[in-house]
């Protein structure tokens, strides 16, 4: 009988033997498939298990914070709302649905468990803590933004030209981050839409600045060069116009700019190029997602699209280089891209990296890190911004910007646009104003843009007054 | 190094994982130390040292290794289920100390262990009637769409299956021993296959019957195959022929063929084993939530596992995640928090069990003795090859327990009493032959 128990013994072993397969099938071969597999909710609740960290505005206002749910999972709340909704975002881990801050700062918000904890899984404790992401938003910037909004769709960017910390970052229409799943009518106009990073709209007049840079900078150009300022001319083989068909004779480029004449920057970009142009464009960040920290997938770039509505390769022939010069033609930008211009401007041509988070600070107080101020491009000499500067303070002293004068003797730089949007002959705007303020120890610079004014306002008229509301409140704050 | 005072050592490492399994959780819930993670260590470690001192005094040259053996899987179990209630933890160590006291009951009373011979038919019908027992109205619960278990008030149920192991083993040792000369004798080749006569086969048919009967009354596919399981291994030890096991198996894989396509909630358990990923499968009353969970949470473990109490046990509403996670499913969670080779462990530790348990058999010096202990042997690791098979989706999932491991009262007493028969009969192999 020994023989008999000696090789049932070796059945038994060849049985233990499968059961040593089929566990190590599950936790090595098919692991991967399992974890991702729909039906496996262990991932979400692992997530609803995390106390994710706070988001706090530049003077510690809790933006985002987690709130117990119950049987050891948590909730986030979002305190202020709608104000922040856009550039917080939300998280809804649920639904498997996130945005703004609460993605890309995930892997700090979220946190990790101790290197030590995940060594000794006994050692940790429970929960796992995120760690609080401190952000550059200004909280009164905010408000007074959506106040001067007025629940007009558009949007304000406000940046430090310096450092490149984004100050303020409102766009209408908002939602409630608490309840991120809109209504129909929410939907229906876009409200969870970030316009100020993902929405791009012609920039009329205020793109005069890039066309300026580029004509300046290149030498071809002085701000005393004197220009045709006479309407209309032939650009691209159709007649361009400026407003009211108003002629300006001989001018200076200084004063081209000032009352933002059509008919000499047209020119001056179609003598300036367009490969000089996109050169130009590129440093601005034109063409590129920009370098925020925020989801890539929640940006986009500002291209020039064809008729057909098909961007174009960057420095197409195709283009017509004439109406892009001064912000049309197909030319589409989002209003951070034009806070950038204005900020590369006000900082010496050097145009920063913008960031929205100021620092990570870790539950236990330490610092997991600190973005440091860091050039994205030195977009023109020094010379060339201090000359495109004092062009920009023509215009809100004396010429289509005065709406936006800041009065206490601080000057503000700036550049209106009024660009053409909608179908020809509705006179349809979108109103712009970018610039920055102080003029001569710039602080802040900003970008305004209404989303379609079917009264055809100019960006003078509507967009400089809410420009002018921004900085001051950022200005008196001593930002 | 005698044989006791091996068994003695063999006792560290057993009082070494308790301590620092309580000593781990009481971390992981308090954030630090106390006192009381060391008493749990130091009662459990000291029942184990009387039970040492038990075995030292009526059986004294039995094998070294069985007893420590239990004790790291009873004091990992221990912890195990302290991880996941501390309530069901602290009941289970009320049955350790029921059990360690039946066992010293069954040593002292069958101490000639060969008088449990005399009742065989006795042992026979009590264990049939065990495994009817669950399917009674009114006495018997249904467990996943299984009659598992008997409710008995202030308790949370008794699985009587897990005596009915004990009893049919031995039973079938005896009934073996005086038939498996004429079994073989008696038989006829048919076409090259050996057939025993139907008189002497007759029982083994019998058992057979009764095992899809436990599927079919019980739809319970892994009791069935345990008890089947254990008959075959037995009956080739005692006659020898492998054809014997052949033609079970073939009449055991027609059965179950037939049972699992022919009634619906065996059906279904199929289905669930076949095709656990499936929503509507999943989805379904009885369907396969558990199952897949089960997978879910060893994926989760990895090769090292997510740590000691670290595996997600209960869902975002508070519920179970994973049904029956401290009995039927406490291998998913081993394995979930302990990863592929915290669960190889706990296998190696079954099977050097049962490689103690089949030494002890070679060495015993009769055939009763011998198929005792081979049963014993073979029904153990058949309950392991179950649980774990069934939770790792080898074969159907039926709710059986863990040995040592589960929680459960029943499962710990009757495996407590397998470990005395095996002592005893490891006892009298290993004694020295007096010349008188």
């Amino acid at each position: 009988m020994n023989s008999q128990i000696t090789k049932l013994f070796a059945v038994i072993v060849l049985l233990f033997g499968v059961l040593i397969y089929f566990t190590s099938r599950w936790t090595v071969f098919s692991a991967t498939a399992l974890n991702d597999n729909a039906l496996n909710s262990r991932p979400l609740i692992a997530q609803l298990r995390i106390k994710r960290g706070r988001i706090l505005a530049d003077d510690g206002t809790v933006l985002a914070k987690s709130v117990k749910a119950g049987h050891g999972t948590w909730g986030r709340t979002y305190p202020q709302g709608s104000l922040f909704s856009q550039a917080v975002g939300y998280s809804e881990p649920a639904a498997g649905d996130a945005a703004g801050l609460e993605v890309s700062q995930a892997k700090y918000l979220r946190g990790s468990p101790s290197s030590i904890s995940a060594l000794f899984g006994t050692t940790s404790t429970s929960t796992q803590v995120g760690d609080d992401v401190h952000t550059t938003l200004d909280p009164a910037a905010q408000k007074t933004a959506r106040q001067a909004l007025d629940g007009q769709a558009g949007s304000v960017v406000a940046l430090n030209p310096r450092t490149g910390a984004v100050l303020a970052m409102y766009s209408n229409p908002t939602y409630d981050d608490n309840h991120p799943a809109p209504d129909k009518q929410c939907d229906a106009v876009g409200c969870l839409v970030n316009r100020a990073v993902s929405s791009a709209y012609p920039p009329g007049s205020t793109f005069k600045i890039v066309t300026a840079t580029a004509a300046i900078d290149t030498g071809k150009y002085t701000p005393n060069s004197i220009v045709d300022g006479n309407s209309p001319v032939t650009v691209s083989g159709v007649p361009l116009s400026n407003d009211g068909n108003q002629s300006f004779g001989e001018i200076s480029l200084t004063t081209a700019l000032t009352y933002s004449v059509n008919t000499v920057w047209a020119p001056v970009a179609e003598h300036v190029g367009i490969r000089t142009m996109t050169e130009y464009m590129k440093r601005f960040g034109f063409y590129s997602k920009p370098p925020l920290d925020y989801p890539a997938s929640e940006m986009r770039p500002s291209f020039v699209e064809s008729p057909g509505g098909q961007a174009y390769p960057p420095g197409s022939a195709d283009e017509d280089i004439g109406r892009i010069g001064i912000g049309q033609g197909g030319l589409l930008v989002t209003p951070l891209q034009m806070a950038m211009v204005a900020s590369a401007v006000a900082d010496d041509g050097k145009l920063m990296v913008p960031h929205l988070v100021a620092s990570v600070i870790a539950p236990d107080g330490r610092t997991v890190t600190t973005i440091a101020p860091r050039l994205y491009h030195q977009v023109m000499s020094a010379k060339t911004a201090q000359e495109i500067n004092l062009m920009m303070r023509t215009v809100v002293d004396e010429g289509t910007g005065t709406p936006a004068q800041l009065g206490n003797g601080i000057q503000f730089a700036g550049k209106t646009g009024t660009a053409s949007v909608g179908p020809t002959g509705l006179g349809e705007t979108q109103p712009w104003f970018i610039g920055f303020a102080p003029a001569n120890d710039p602080k802040v610079a900003v970008a305004v843009d209404l989303e379609r004014s079917d009264s055809g306002l100019s960006g003078g008229q509507v967009a400089a007054p809410i420009a002018k509301d921004v900085v001051q409140t950022l200005l008196s704050e001593g930002k | 190094m005698s044989a006791r005072n091996r068994e003695l050592m063999g006792l560290l490492p057993a009082s070494l994982l308790i301590t620092a399994g309580f000593a781990g959780v009481f971390i992981q819930r308090k954030s630090e130390l106390t006192n009381v993670s060391l008493t749990y260590g130091a009662i459990f470690l000291g029942l184990c040292l009387a039970a040492h001192v038990f075995i030292r005094i009526t059986l004294p040259h039995a094998d070294p290794y069985l007893f420590p053996l239990v004790s790291v899987l009873a004091s990992f179990g221990l912890v195990m289920i302290y991880r996941i209630s501390s309530d069901d933890a602290r009941q289970q160590a009320q049955w350790f100390v029921i059990g360690l006291l039946l066992f010293a009951a069954t040593v002292i009373v069958f101490r000639d262990y060969r008088k449990l011979e005399q009742y065989r038919y006795v042992i026979v019908s009590v264990s049939l009637v065990l495994l009817i027992l669950p399917r009674v109205p009114g006495l018997g619960e249904q467990v996943n769409g299984a009659y598992l278990g008997v409710r008995i008030p202030g308790t949370s149920g008794i699985q009587p299956t897990e005596f009915s192991k004990v009893g049919l083993v031995v039973f079938l040792a005896s009934y073996l021993r005086d038939t498996r000369q004429v079994m073989v004798q008696g038989a006829r080749r048919v076409l090259g296959i050996t057939i025993p006569s139907l008189k002497h086969f007759g029982p083994v048919l019998v058992i057979w019957g009764m095992a899809m009967a436990i599927l079919f009354l019980l739809s319970d596919i892994g009791s069935s195959l345990m008890f089947y399981g254990a008959l075959l291994a037995m009956l080739y030890v005692a006659t020898g022929r492998l054809s014997f096991v052949v033609v079970g198996l073939v009449a055991f894989g027609l059965g179950a063929w037939f049972l699992g396509t022919h009634i619906p909630h065996v059906h279904a358990r199929f289905e669930d084993w076949q095709h656990p990923f499936e929503p509507k499968i999943y989805n379904a009353v009885l369907g396969s939530y558990q199952l897949a969970n089960g997978l879910f949470a060893q994926a989760a473990g990895g090769v090292f596992g997510q740590g000691f109490g670290q595996s997600i046990l209960t869902t975002a509403s508070g519920s179970p995640l994973i049904p029956e996670p401290q009995t039927d499913m406490i291998y998913a969670v081993i394995t979930s928090e302990l990863g592929l080779f915290g669960a190889v462990g706990v296998l190696l530790t079954y099977l050097l069990f049962v490689y103690r348990g089949f030494k002890v058999a070679i060495l015993a010096r009769d055939s009763f003795s011998k198929l005792l202990a081979t049963g014993l042997s073979a029904v153990f690791a058949l309950q392991v090859f179950v649980i774990v098979g069934g939770v790792t989706k080898a074969i159907p999932l039926t709710g059986v327990t863990l040995p040592f491991i589960s929680y459960g009262g029943a499962s710990i007493i009757a495996n407590f009493v397998l470990l005395a028969l095996l002592l005893l009969v490891s006892d009298r192999a290993r004694r020295p032959v007096v010349r008188t």
